[in-house]
């Protein structure tokens, strides 16, 4: 329990918080504008960031994020691109940048090598792995590699996932567990389900792994009702959407950096309670 | 004492295992969300097949509804065009809906109803497979939503009036390359927020366990028949099977049952497009590497960061950058040959086969008989070639019409 994920989960625990994740798409527009946008999300206080790598053929996710992928990837961005900007980033940083997780295809990992992308990812500054197209069952050697490398594998419990199932996931799953709020992809959403929180609390008797819930979470409203149950939120799509102006011509940078760092910075309030 | 031990076959008929493997490959990678439904669907499936009634059910519907057996033809001018081996075609086109797919619809439909589930949804490249889903959908008064890329509703406009006329909705895929790889992510997508009610006919041997098995057992009516007429009728068993493979469920239909006997080759045809350049093509097996795809470990066309690749097929239905994992077995066990065929070559089979046979083959199957042709006219007149004639090609006649620079 002494990785930085888990150490900022600990900060937010004894403040008695909720640790606030937004998802970031790396390369969208480019990976300068990228690290701009992980400096704002820092100096705003968020308390982890997930870093989408772009993947053709995301199933899991909602038409905001793919549409975001399929951006960058139309400008043939590659993972190695992804990494060597990280690496500068994270060593280049004068402040403590939050630490960043990896959300990524697992047939990426798979033709990068299971063991050079964790190595990879580590050297870049990741400090975890989320892999949405690899569940519980085929994980165990990824999770291997992880820890080999110290790097935290995040494993995803979704609302369809009966106990039994989630028992064995929670075995192989490190940093947090990625509660999946809705059945369905990533995107926005009005409502949370009432069964989500029936759901956290059982997952609460099963596993001191901190809880973080993500799909359909998009306003500060939201964030209230998983009080008490979640120790942390993830927000995507509202954050992604903000990044589609940015691939015209003349966009103002700056000030869409501003706009989603207001944003993050209400999210982090509400999640402050 | 050396020779009395059997050969060892190179490849099994008993998999996959209960993890979805054949061999390394098939296997699960997908959603969390959709774990459950894949292993009620497969608990499902296993307590189908252990059931009379299903099997009874399921054999009466391909007797009175699709019209099996479909007829082992004897290609007789063909054969004498290519001066070689005599050419069998098992005519999938005969059947209702005018191709090999509706004997996959028709169980995966049997099973949506034991399994309770009150909506259908497909993916569709060619049109062939929709139009199976939306005529079993019709059949049994299920709801059905087909997605299809916008480019192929362009190329197959016909079909996509005979989805709506049979009560389906089509829902345009508008993302990424607009074809069928891209309406197999919109389907998954639908069924990770709807599992709980509806269940994903997949069209094809792909996607996660149990998918690439089911689909093969229910096709697997094709090589049963087709092995027992060419005994019936010849006293002995083909020298070499040919199919053609997309996804390759009518391949893996026609293969499944000749796995055990060694003396027959298999050869898979696959969509050699304009040339072996990378997106001139859709040979994923022939110059494509191990990967994951769509929910399960096999054989794909990507680039060097595992992003999907650019494909080119002529034909919508073989215009696919993955393949079924069992064909990704056959292939690394060397059991089946899998070569490659232009669109010129498939074209001319188009028309050869039209003039000398007076059938029209669908575009996916012409590539198979383009092989049979090359293959036949080396080989000795006592082989016997059996060729899956998988479809009919009235839904292509604009396309070739078009590419051949002749007006309708």
């Amino acid at each position: 329990m002494s990785s930085r994920i888990s150490e900022a989960f600990s900060r937010v625990q004894a403040d008695r918080r909720m640790a606030f994740m937004p998802f970031i798409t790396a390369g969208d527009p480019d990976l300068a504008t990228t690290q701009n946008l992980v400096r704002e999300l820092a100096a705003r206080g968020v308390d982890l960031i997930e870093v989408g790598f772009p993947y053709s053929d995301p199933i899991a996710d909602g038409p905001v994020i793919q549409a975001s992928y399929t951006r960058v990837l139309d400008r043939k961005l590659h993972v190695r691109d992804i990494f060597a900007s990280f690496a500068e980033l994270t060593q280049g940083a004068n402040e403590k940048l939050p630490p960043l997780v990896a959300m990524v295809a697992y047939s990426i990992i798979f033709r990068t090598g299971p063991e050079a992308f964790v190595r990879k990812a580590k050297e870049s500054g990741f400090s975890g792995l989320i892999v949405p197209d690899l569940p519980g069952d085929e994980a165990d050697d990824l999770a291997a590699l992880a820890r080999k490398h110290d790097l935290d594998l995040v494993q995803l419990v979704a609302p369809t996932t009966p106990p039994a199932r989630a028992e064995r996931i929670l075995k192989s799953c490190s940093g947090f567990v990625y509660c999946i709020s809705v059945a369905g992809t990533t995107g926005v959403r009005q409502e949370l389900p009432e069964e989500l929180r029936e759901q956290l609390k059982w997952l609460r008797t099963k596993t001191n792994l901190p809880l973080a819930v993500g799909f359909g979470i998009s306003r500060p409203e939201q964030v209230g009702s998983l009080r008490g149950t979640a120790d942390g939120v993830i927000v995507g799509s509202a954050i992604v959407r903000h990044l589609e102006p940015l691939s015209k011509p003349n966009a103002d940078r700056s000030a869409t950096l501003r706009q989603i760092g207001e944003f993050a910075g209400r999210m982090v309030d509400a999640c402050r309670g | 004492m050396t020779s009395t031990l059997a050969p060892t076959p190179i490849a099994s008929t008993l998999v996959p295992d209960a993890s979805g493997r054949f061999g390394e490959f098939g296997r699960r990678f997908v959603p969390e969300t959709l774990m459950h439904a894949l292993e009620e669907l497969t608990a499902a499936y296993a307590a189908a097949q252990k059931d009379p009634e299903f099997d009874k059910q399921f054999r009466s519907l391909l007797a009175e509804y699709v019209g099996r057996p479909n007829p082992l033809y004897f290609a007789e001018r063909l054969t004498e065009h290519c001066g070689g081996a005599k050419i069998y075609l098992k005519r999938e086109d005969l059947n209702h809906t005018g191709a090999h797919k509706i004997n996959n619809t028709i169980g995966q439909t049997l099973l949506t109803l034991r399994m309770g589930k009150k909506r259908v949804i497909a993916e569709t490249g060619a049109g062939q497979h929709g139009v199976a889903t939306a005529t079993a959908c019709a059949h049994f008064g299920l709801p059905c939503v087909v997605y299809m890329g916008e480019e192929d509703i362009r190329r197959q406009k016909l079909n996509v009036f005979i989805m709506k006329t049979m009560g389906a909705e089509v829902r345009p895929v508008t993302t990424g390359s607009r074809t069928l790889r891209d309406a197999i992510n919109d389907a998954m997508r639908d069924w990770m927020a709807s599992v709980a009610d509806t269940h994903y006919i997949i069209g094809s041997v792909v996607g996660p366990h149990p998918f690439p098995m089911m689909v093969r057992d229910f096709q697997a009516v094709i090589g049963r028949e087709a092995r027992e007429q060419c005994l019936a009728r010849t006293g002995m068993l083909p020298s070499e099977v040919i199919a053609c493979v997309g996804g390759g469920s009518n391949s893996a239909g026609m293969f499944y049952p000749f796995v055990d006997d060694a003396g027959v080759e298999l050869t898979g045809v696959e969509a050699g497009g304009r040339s072996s350049e990378p997106g001139q093509h859709a040979s994923t097996l022939s110059y494509g590497k191990p990967g994951v795809l769509h929910g399960s470990y096999s054989y794909v066309l990507q680039d060097e960061d595992g992003q999907t690749a650019d494909v080119h097929s002529v034909s919508a239905g073989l215009d696919y950058p993955g393949v079924g994992p069992e064909h990704s077995y056959w292939k690394d066990s060397g059991r089946v040959n899998y070569v490659a065929i232009r669109d010129d070559e498939a074209l001319e089979a188009f028309q050869k086969l039209a003039t000398l046979e007076g059938i029209l083959p669908a575009l996916e199957s012409s590539h198979a008989i383009a092989q049979a042709m090359k293959t036949a006219g080396k080989r000795s007149p006592d082989d016997i070639v059996v060729v899956c004639l998988s479809g009919r090609g009235d839904k292509d006649v604009y396309e070739v019409a078009r590419v051949l620079g002749r007006e309708i």
